[in-house]
């Protein structure tokens, strides 16, 4: 179990290696043979029945992190669905991408997404799913932007990055809030516990921040802008992650904690809104695209919101819907991508008003995409599983209002208009597979497209014809697939086992096959009289567009940060200083204030008695007053010799305070001080600039000089006052003789006690040593600047 | 008494601070030196000051100051030497090099 699931990072790290020899053999057939071959372990898995096998490790059990894998139908659906296409896209990019291109790191990346999407579907850990949410993040950017020389990568890759990232980092949140209310971090733990999360009143806050996720990485409506921009990446890419996969992430997320949600009302709300939303605008926005690309993106776009809408449904019907649905579309739209792959690598465009004819010259290619983008508008045949999964979309919106009890108005007002809307949004999804399919293939050849176009080599055909014979397998067994895949992997959904469907073509004059007949009546209505109704993109989006938004928001926070970052990092060490040293200031006092920690009512002082003190005073005077002359003083040299003042003030005070050692050391110190400061002298210059200074700033400085001031006097005094922990000195008072042998107990701490500090002492000084001797000695090779 | 030596240390502390804010590097360093007075004054009061006889063990004497303090500011003396120094050296680096001491000119350029 978790050799399979880390497999793909494994031979991840061995790519770079394997990718060395590409010229002999592609780095593909790697990739190829660990993505069967994790195929054929689910499979064994799926067909043995033996689901639910847990691999459990404690990877930081302090944070309650551990990687434990499951697979319950869900995962084991989606682990197949990942594997398989992943396969078939392998091997279809070994004849796409050439031995020219950077192979190593193509797999590399590739490789790196389908652990972290397997990771995803069978962690049972929250935090180890989101750290797999995040890594096909990352892993997606890598493979938008692999073409990194072209600006236009680069930009989608980022825009996906941002709007993906705005999602995990909102699914963190979510995650944490389940995780604090159920007080669990294993999702199976978790969905037993539907009725408290229900009740808590974080609940809604969980719903959105989750459903951002999903929607971010689903290319929801207003997020799916990043799904068209994203198509910069190679074909096969686009094929796999935002198609088949990646895309479906999402959905996983919901269907995964669909036994909470389901329940709620909020959710159905929420969720068939947008899924219809999108399903609308996504085939709508299709129909304008020029580019096959974009016009795969946005029906993937739409398919999702539809997907997304019958999770939203929460009925037994909807949820079996939506993950038949899943299947079928990985089939047809993959192979549509694959075959527009294959019209760009063989004519050199993508662009849908430069093609045309092309049936002639690709048959094959022809029959591949007519199969996929007829399946794709559901087109009532008994061979295209589209037609199949969208029946069941129609039966379950229609059934909505009788399935569901509703507590709302608003809610059975809205169940009652859902199947007026699905028909709406799918009307332009039959409008644009046939723009799709007849725009490319029927028509006039252009001339330039028609000399050198033809159908490619077997291999690269192979993947997509295996996917095409998928559609019609899954429409000729339909229940085969059923039983044995969408059933437990429905069930694993529904959190408790449904009642057995069966799917068949003919259900006789039933709601959903009319449903079917307006869409097929209208869309080719629609689609005939495109040209007359186009001019409606002029006003809707028009310049409405959630790109417009991003954009501005893109920009309007790359200026922000950069004046920002102008303001602040100026290069100005003093304004640095000036800074750290305020806000510790301010910090502080704010908190010594905030929690009131003086209490000078015990205070334990030596007595200050006019006659005796006098010393003490007249020094502490004397300091002051050196301090304030040093600090005012024009001239270099009365500045430093008052310094000394200070210092020669401290030794005496250590004297009266009874410290003679530090009063010898410190006497000495500071002679060699003054001294050291004499002999630069001669260098360095005047303290002319002083006058120069701003009165502003100066009294800013001063403000900044007497907050810290302040600051450390109520810190000592907020110390001094209350002593937590009873000192250790009597220690070393007691063993000073004992064990060190001597009675200088100052210099027994130095030379025993704490012997390693002063050994570090003496390197410091070393070091400074050293670095003083570079300094002055070593000028000359330094260049002579 | 300690009271006393607290404002004192603050008040240094202050001195220290708007000298370290200042253009010129010598400025800076003589902020840096009042500094460590300041830091030393500050801990030696930590310890109480005058109770008892000074750190050095006498027959009879049951009472003495604490030395712990007195231990940590004895090596921080010596290294806020090795500073100062250092420091003193880099700013004669520095004017030689640069030809000035000022901080505002030493800032570096827009891609250092």
């Amino acid at each position: 179990m978790i050799v399979a699931i880390l497999m793909p990072f494994l031979i991840a790290m061995c790519i770079p290696f394997i990718s060395k020899f590409k010229h002999r053999i592609h780095t593909g057939y790697a990739v190829l043979a660990t993505s069967l071959s994790i195929f054929l372990y689910f499979l064994v898995l799926l067909i043995s029945g033996e689901t639910d096998i847990l691999y459990r490790y404690s990877w930081i059990p302090s944070l309650g992190l551990d990687l434990t894998f499951y697979t319950d139908g869900l995962a084991l659906f989606f682990a197949l669905l990942i594997s398989g296409i992943g396969a078939l896209v392998a091997f279809y990019s070994i004849f796409y991408l050439s031995r020219e291109e950077r192979l190593g790191s193509f797999y590399v990346y590739l490789l790196l997404f389908m652990g972290a999407m397997l990771g995803i579907v069978t962690s049972d850990n929250i935090y180890a799913l989101y750290t797999f949410w995040e890594l096909t993040s990352v892993s997606s950017f890598l493979l938008i932007s692999f073409w990194f020389t072209r600006k236009a990568s680069t930009d989608g890759a980022l825009k996906s990055m941002l709007i993906t990232f705005l999602g995990g980092f909102s699914l963190l949140g979510g995650l944490v809030l389940l995780h604090l209310v159920t007080g669990s971090t294993s999702i199976r733990e978790i969905v037993t516990q539907g009725d408290l999360i229900l009740a808590n009143d974080w609940f809604p806050l969980i719903v959105v921040l989750l459903l951002l996720a999903a929607c971010t990485k689903s290319a929801q409506f207003p997020f799916h802008i990043w799904l068209p921009d994203a198509m910069e990446a190679p074909t096969p890419v686009s094929a796999y992650l935002h198609s088949a996969t990646m895309v479906k992430a999402g959905l996983f997320l919901l269907l995964r904690f669909t036994p909470v949600f389901r329940e709620s009302e909020a959710f159905f709300i929420a969720v068939s809104i947008i899924g219809l939303v999108t399903l609308f605008w996504g085939s709508y926005m299709a129909v304008k695209q020029t580019d096959l690309k974009g016009i795969l993106a946005y029906s993937t776009i739409s398919q999702l919101g539809m997907i997304m809408a019958m999770i939203g449904y929460g009925t037994e019907a909807a949820i079996f819907a939506a993950i038949f649905h899943i299947l079928n579309h990985a089939t047809f739209k993959g192979s549509l991508f694959m075959a527009v792959g294959i019209i760009d690598h063989e004519t050199g465009t993508r662009n849908i008003q430069k093609l045309g004819g092309l049936w002639k010259l690709m048959p094959v290619t022809g029959i591949i995409s007519i199969l996929a983008s007829f399946s794709m508008a559901g087109v009532p045949l008994p061979i295209l599983n589209g037609f199949y999964s969208k029946e069941e979309f129609f039966t379950s919106s229609w059934n909505l209002s009788g399935d569901r009890a509703f507590g709302s108005d608003f809610a059975a007002l809205l169940a009652n208009i859902v199947p007026y809307a699905a028909v709406a949004g799918s009307i332009f999804t039959f409008v644009y597979s046939m723009y799709f399919y007849f725009r490319t293939f029927t028509g006039k050849a252009e001339k330039t497209t028609a000399e050198k176009a033809h159908d490619p080599k077997l291999g690269m055909l192979a993947a997509p014809v295996l996917l095409v014979s998928g559609v019609l397998l899954i429409s000729i067994f339909p229940n085969w697939f059923s039983r044995h895949l969408l059933q437990p992997a429905a069930n694993a959904v529904y959190g408790e086992a449904m009642k057995e469907h069966t799917i068949h073509f003919w259900h006789g004059f039933v709601p959903a096959l009319i449903m079917s007949l307006i869409v097929v009546v209208l869309g080719i209505l629609f689609y005939s009289t495109r040209k007359y109704w186009m001019g409606l993109y002029n006003i809707l989006p028009g310049k409405l567009s959630g790109n417009i938004v991003y954009t501005s928001l893109l920009s309007a926070s790359e200026n922000q940060t950069k004046k920002l970052n102008d303001r602040i990092v100026s290069g100005s060490i003093r304004q640095y200083n000036a800074i750290i040293i305020s806000v510790i200031s301010i910090v502080t006092l704010l908190v010594l204030f905030g929690t009131n920690s003086f209490d000078l009512s015990n205070i334990d002082t030596s007595p200050v008695s006019l006659p005796q003190s006098l010393p003490e005073l007249a020094v502490a005077l004397i300091m002051i007053a050196a301090a304030f002359g040093s600090t005012v003083s024009q001239k270099k040299l009365t500045a430093v010799i008052i310094l000394g003042v200070v210092g020669y003030g401290l030794s005496i005070l250590f004297v009266l305070f009874r410290a003679p050692d530090l009063a010898l050391t410190q006497l000495s110190i500071e002679t060699i001080t003054v001294v050291l400061f004499l002999l630069c002298f001669r260098h360095l210059p005047e303290m002319k600039q002083e006058r120069k200074e701003k009165t502003s700033k100066k009294i800013t400085n001063i403000i900044i000089a007497s907050l810290c001031g302040l600051m450390m006097m109520l810190v000592g005094l907020a110390a001094y006052s209350q002593r937590l922990f009873p000192a250790i000195s009597d220690y070393f008072v007691k063993y000073s003789y004992k064990l060190g042998g001597g009675d200088n107990i100052v210099n027994v701490i130095l030379v025993d006690f704490r012997g390693l500090d002063t050994l570090f002492e003496i390197t410091v000084l070393a070091i400074a040593a050293l670095g003083i001797y570079s300094l002055i000695k070593l000028r000359q090779k330094g260049g002579d600047r | 008494m300690e009271i006393i030596m607290i404002v004192l240390a603050g008040i240094l502390f202050g001195f220290a601070v708007y000298n370290i804010l200042q253009k010129q590097l010598l400025r800076i360093i003589i902020g840096t030196a009042l500094l460590s007075h300041a830091a030393h004054l500050f801990i030696l009061t930590m310890g109480k000051l005058k109770r008892g006889a000074a750190p050095i063990l006498t027959e009879g004497t049951e009472n003495y100051t604490d030395p712990l303090p007195q231990a940590l500011i004895l090596t921080s003396i010596v290294i806020s030497f090795g500073v100062t120094s250092l420091l003193l050296v880099l700013a004669y680096r520095a004017v030689k090099t640069n030809g000035t001491d000022n901080m505002e000119e030493l800032r570096g350029n827009e891609h250092d």
